[in-house]
Formats: structure tokens, sequence, C-alpha cells
């Protein structure tokens, strides 16, 4: 077989590959955004109907409260809720681990390595492990059922990514960049955000972007630590669709498009920062 | 008046300490080089005079000022890096007129001394091109265009020409000396190359091991070295240094072979002394082919282990005093490997050096 054949070949069936582990993770994603767009009798059909036939918004504007079928779930409370909740303990975990990312990266400090493999550690503990101890603790000074408690859980919880993922990008920025700055007139603080900051903000964009995530589809804590529209959160929310007996799939998967399509939005912005990643022409290349 | 003076400075990192006191004065406007192996120190002295390290100990001022304790910005030096440093998410322009805007000086003193620079250096053509898209001299030269547009009064270079090739390596070297004849400013320059130190300096401080062993003009430095350290780094090829002993006005070399004591430097050593004789390979030359072998001269039959031609001269591999040394040949002609030719030695030129302290015996 001649070699370039042999090449086309190859190629061909990676993309095959690629197509059919793509489909298998893809397939249950796209079949909620499907449902979330049908009549939940036609979901509930038997024998299943594959192709849809009826395909409007009634769901969502169900869930948003619009239109003649009404729905008794608050969801722009919870999604309020989510995105206040996200966004500020992205903000707060961004700042921290900005500054831990920065002190990891260039500073040398006693028990260093122990404080990173510590705060690594910590990561290897399952959200679910905490919720018992943090329950307990939440309950004694009030902060169950609280935005201001959620915001404390996912901070604490995004803490460590957003250090070690800063830490990393810092790293890569060379620390002469900064002398050379300080050399060029700034002070320590102006050669930060005039030049250190500057090179390595897709790292942090991306970190921001992993911890709003993570806060945003975060659901074991949210469902033990929170109880209703004060605090609680669109994945928490979906448990509402399900009744004693019944399920309303088509709704609770509208609303999962509504989780969803934010988280996908944002992914997207992942991938290009990622990509992109940092030019470093400044230093020898 | 001196420029930059350190004053028994001291560099330690925890308990190990790197920097053992040292004093220099670099007066104003002169080309300093300091060069020494890898690890003695050179990088950390300047970075302490660029106020990015902290001195432990003693004192340096740039100018009249004490500046131990203030930050770089303060100092009014600038600074060329090794990997350039150039800011990679600003253009060739920005790069350049970064040091004035944080100084907040006015658009059109910044326009005009950012063009100065680059008409200097030859950059007017890349002033919208980000480092990334710029050679290696190319963006070394923006670097010491960063350097000169501030007006500093000292420039500090850290290696600056040791990520180019070599070609690109000697031509930015005369580019250098060009800029410093131009911008007339105090220089303090780092290498561990002794060729690039020979060429671009006013003076050399030659250090190890985070002392300073000699200070002085390349002519000094190459003439008259204090040490067999210093004789052995500077000069390529290296020096020949042979173990040997002094007996009864002849220098004994470990082989049985003998010359007599240099004129110059008899009355420096003593009978039964340990020495260390040292002679360039230029100085070591085959009858008719030496350029220096006049005065006072020895002559020795050393067979040649090994001729590498070098086009104007050759290179003998040989052996003197039981070890391997190496002589020149200029105006070469063809030697077989093996053959013995009659050397001369220009004593006139050899050093002896103490074989315990490792001083030269004229000290
Ligand atoms: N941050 C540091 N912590 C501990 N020791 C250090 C540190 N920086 C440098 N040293 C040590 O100080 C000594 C001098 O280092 P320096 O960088 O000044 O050497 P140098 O002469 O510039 O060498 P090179 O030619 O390799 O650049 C070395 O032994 C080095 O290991
Ligand atoms: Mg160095």
């Amino acid at each position: 077989m001649s070699g370039p054949l042999k090449r086309r070949i190859v190629a061909v069936a990676t993309w095959i590959g690629t197509f059919l582990l793509m489909l298998v993770i893809c397939l249950p994603g796209l079949w909620v955004m499907l449902t979330g767009f049908r009549p939940n009798r036609e979901v509930l059909a038997k024998p299943a109907i594959w192709i849809p036939e009826q395909f409007n918004l009634n769901n969502f504007a169900k869930i948003f409260g619009f239109g003649a079928e009404q729905i008794a779930i608050p969801v722009p409370a919870y999604f309020t809720n989510s995105l206040v909740i996200a966004l500020t303990s992205t903000a707060i975990a961004l700042i921290i681990g900005m500054s831990g990312g920065y002190a990891f990266a260039r500073f040398r400090f006693p028990f260093k390595d122990s404080i990173f493999l510590g705060l690594m550690l910590s990561r290897t503990v399952p959200g679910i492990a905490l919720s018992l101890p943090v329950f307990m603790i939440w309950s004694r000074i009030g902060l169950i059922d609280t935005k201001l408690g959620m915001i404390i859980v996912y901070t604490a919880l995004n803490i460590p990514f957003t250090i070690w993922l800063i830490d990393g990008f810092f790293r890569q920025v060379p620390k002469e960049m900064s002398e050379a700055a300080q050399v060029d007139g700034c002070t320590r603080w102006q050669a930060f955000w005039k030049v250190e900051f500057p090179l390595a903000k897709s790292g942090i964009a991306s970190a921001g972007i992993f911890a709003f995530l993570t806060s945003w589809n975060e659901y074991a804590l949210a469902s033990q630590l929170t109880r209703s529209t004060d605090s609680k959160t669109l994945p928490v929310g979906l448990m509402d669709f399900t009744a004693q007996f019944t399920i309303d799939w088509a709704g609770m998967s509208a609303m999962a498009v509504i989780i969803i399509i934010p988280a996908l939005i944002l992914t997207f912005l992942v991938q290009k920062h990622l990509i992109a990643g940092l030019t470093f022409g400044g230093v020898k290349g | 008046m001196s420029e930059i003076k350190l004053t028994n400075v001291v560099k330690r990192y925890g308990r190990v300490e790197v920097v053992h006191g040292i004093n220099l004065e670099i007066a104003h406007n002169e080309f300093v080089v300091l060069v020494g192996p890898s690890g003695c120190g050179k990088s950390t002295t300047l970075r302490m005079i660029a106020g990015l390290e902290e001195i432990s100990d003693g004192e340096i001022h740039i100018g009249d000022a004490l500046v131990n304790d203030l930050p770089p910005r303060k100092r009014n030096i600038s600074m060329v890096f090794q990997n350039y440093a150039l800011y990679p998410h600003m253009s060739v322009r920005e790069n350049l007129g970064f040091g004035l805007k944080i100084a907040k000086q006015s658009e059109a003193m910044i326009e005009e001394r950012v063009g100065e620079a680059a008409e200097i250096l030859g950059l007017s053509e890349l002033m919208d091109r980000t480092p990334a898209e710029l050679s290696g001299g190319q963006r070394q030269r923006v670097a010491m265009g960063r350097a000169i547009v501030r007006h500093p009064e000292a420039f500090l270079f850290d290696e600056p020409l040791s990520n180019l090739d070599a070609k690109l390596r000697v031509q930015m070297r005369t580019e250098i000396k060009k800029l410093h004849s131009k911008v007339k400013t105090t220089v303090v320059y780092v290498t561990h190359d002794q060729v690039e130190a020979m060429t671009l300096a006013d003076r050399i401080v030659v250090m190890k091991d985070g002392y300073i062993e000699q200070v002085g003009t390349p002519m000094e430095v190459f003439n008259h070295p204090v040490n067999t350290f210093v004789a052995s780094f500077i000069g390529s090829p290296p020096m020949n240094l042979i173990p040997a002993r002094v007996e009864s006005g002849k220098v004994k070399l470990a082989d049985g072979a003998s010359v007599p004591v240099p004129n110059r430097l008899a009355d420096k050593v003593r009978d039964g002394q340990d020495v260390i004789f040292g002679l360039r390979p230029d100085d070591m030359t085959p009858e008719g082919h030496g350029i220096n072998d006049t005065g006072q001269v020895a002559t020795l039959e050393l067979t040649v282990d090994l001729a590498e031609l070098l086009g104007t001269e050759t290179l003998l591999y040989t052996q003197l005093g039981g070890q391997d040394a190496l002589g020149k040949m200029f105006d070469p002609r063809d030697v077989a490997a093996g053959e013995t030719l009659r050397f001369r030695l220009s004593l006139d030129k050899a050093h002896l050096f103490d074989a315990t302290s490792g001083k030269s015996v004229r000290l």
C-alpha cells in the first residue's frame, strides 16, 4: 500500500472514530435539548417518536410563567440565585486565586510546597463528603438556605483550582518581565498590572470560567444547603419537576437547556482562550 | 568621580554566601565587564546594582546617592536582560516608550526619544511589529533601544549576546561597542565569554566563586594575570600552566627538562620554591615560526602529537613537563604527527606562579 493512501485511510478512520466518540458523549445532551422543545405528550409517547413532530417554545414560556399553561416553579428566582451565587463566588475565587497564584509563582516562603500540596489534596475530597459537616456548621450559624452560605461554599471549592491554574500561567510569564518593568520605572504593583497581568490574562479568564461553571452546575452540596427561592439554584430547581408520581420531562429539559446555554457559551470562550495561549515573543524565541 | 561604587558588598541566600564582600569603583562613562565562569556571582552582582536583588551587607552608591534601599525605578539605571524581556503584548514603539510613559513624559518628548533610539539602532522600519515578529538580533536591538531612551546614568547588561548565534554575536558585539561610543554612558556588562570581555571592556573584572580575582584593562589582565585562575581564564587558547620547581636559577619542569628563570622574575623567586610555569601558546613557537621569540628565549626539542591548521597559524599539541601543552606555529608549514621540532619559549612573556597560593610571583 502506498504512503499517501495509507495516510488517507488512517485520517478517515481517525475521523470516524472521533465522530463516534463525540456521538456517544453528545447524544444525551442533544436529546435533552431536543426534549426541551417538545411537548411532554410526545416525549412520553409509546412507541417512542424519534423524529420530533411538534417543535416549539411552549415549555420555555411555561417555566417562565408566560402563556396559557402555567407551572408552579419559580424559575426566574432560581436563575437569579444561580447567577448571583456563581458570579460572586467566581469573582472572589478569582481575586484570591490571582493573589495566591502570583504568590506561589513568584515568591519563596516557608512551607510553600506543603501549602500547595494541601490545596491540591483538598480537591481530592468529593464535594458531597463535605455536605454533612458544612450542613452542621451552616445550620449553627444560620447560613442554611442563604445565598451567602452558597457563595462561601463555592468560593472555598473553587479557590484551590483557581490558584493552581493561575499559578501555572504566571509561571509562564518570565520574572524578567516584571523586573524589566521595574527597572523601566514601575512599582511592583504597576509592573503587575501593566505587564504581568496582561500576559496571564487569558489564563485568568479561563480560571474564571471554570470556577463559574463549577458553581453554576454544582448540585450535590446545593441540594443539601438550600431550601427555598431564597437560595435554590437552577440544578436543584430541576428536581421541582418531579412530583410524587409524575415527572415533567419536557419542562425539566427546557430548564436544563436554560442551564446549559450559558455554560455552553462560556465553554466556547474557554476554548478560544486556552487555544490562543500566550505568545512569548518577548523572550528568546 | 566614580559613577558606581561597591563597598564590601555581600550577598547571602539564606545561609549560603554567594558574593563575599566585593569592592569596585566604576568611573563615569566607563565600560566595565564582569567576567567569570558560570555561578561565580556576576549576575547577582549586576542585579544588586540594579536593585533587583537585596544587598545582604555593604554599600552601593550610584552617582552620589547611597542606593542600598532604593527600588530599581529610583536608581536611574536601565538593564538589558539575557532573554531580552521585551513586553510581548506591546509593539516595538510601545516597548521603547514604556519607561518614558511610566515617567509621565509628554507625548512629543516620548516620540522624539523613541525616534532617536530607533535611528541609532536601525529600528525605524520595525516600529509597529510585536516582539514575536522580530528576529533574535532585532529583539536584541529593541532591548538595547529600551535601555537608551531613558538616558539613564548607567546601562547594565546581563549576557545580552548569549542567545545569538556565533556570527550575529560578533556583529552585535561591535554594535554595542559603537553604541557606547555614540551614547556615552557608564556600562556594566556581564559575560562568561572572555573574548567579549577583552573586546568590549575599558576595564575587566574577573570573578570567581563570589570573589573578584583581578580588575584591570584588557591588556593588564592579559599580560599580567595575578594568579593561575586569571591566567587560564583570559586568553584563548588558554595559557599552558606547567608545575615546576626553582633550582639554582633554573625552572625545572616535572619531566626533568628545564628553562632559565626569566630574567625579569629572577629576584622574585627563591631556590627550592614550587612554582607553576605559565606560557601562552603564542610564546611557544617552532624555530622560524614565531612572533615573540626575541629577547630571552629558551629552546626545547618537543614532539608534536597533533597539529591543527587554522589558516594563518597552526596549533601544535605537545608535551611539556609531563603535561599536555599547546604551541603555535605562525606562517605555518605542514607538520606531521610525531615530528620533533625545536621550540623557542619566549621567557620575556613567561609567568611564574607560586604553586601553593597560585599567585603570581611578581606580587
Ligand atoms: N535565588 C537564589 N537562591 C539561592 N542561590 C542562588 C540564587 N540565585 C543565585 N544563586 C547562587 O548564587 C551563585 C551566583 O549566581 P549568579 O547567577 O550570580 O551566577 P553567574 O555568575 O551569573 O552565572 P551564569 O554565568 O551561569 O549566569 C550561584 O552559585 C547560584 O547557585
Ligand atoms: Mg548569570
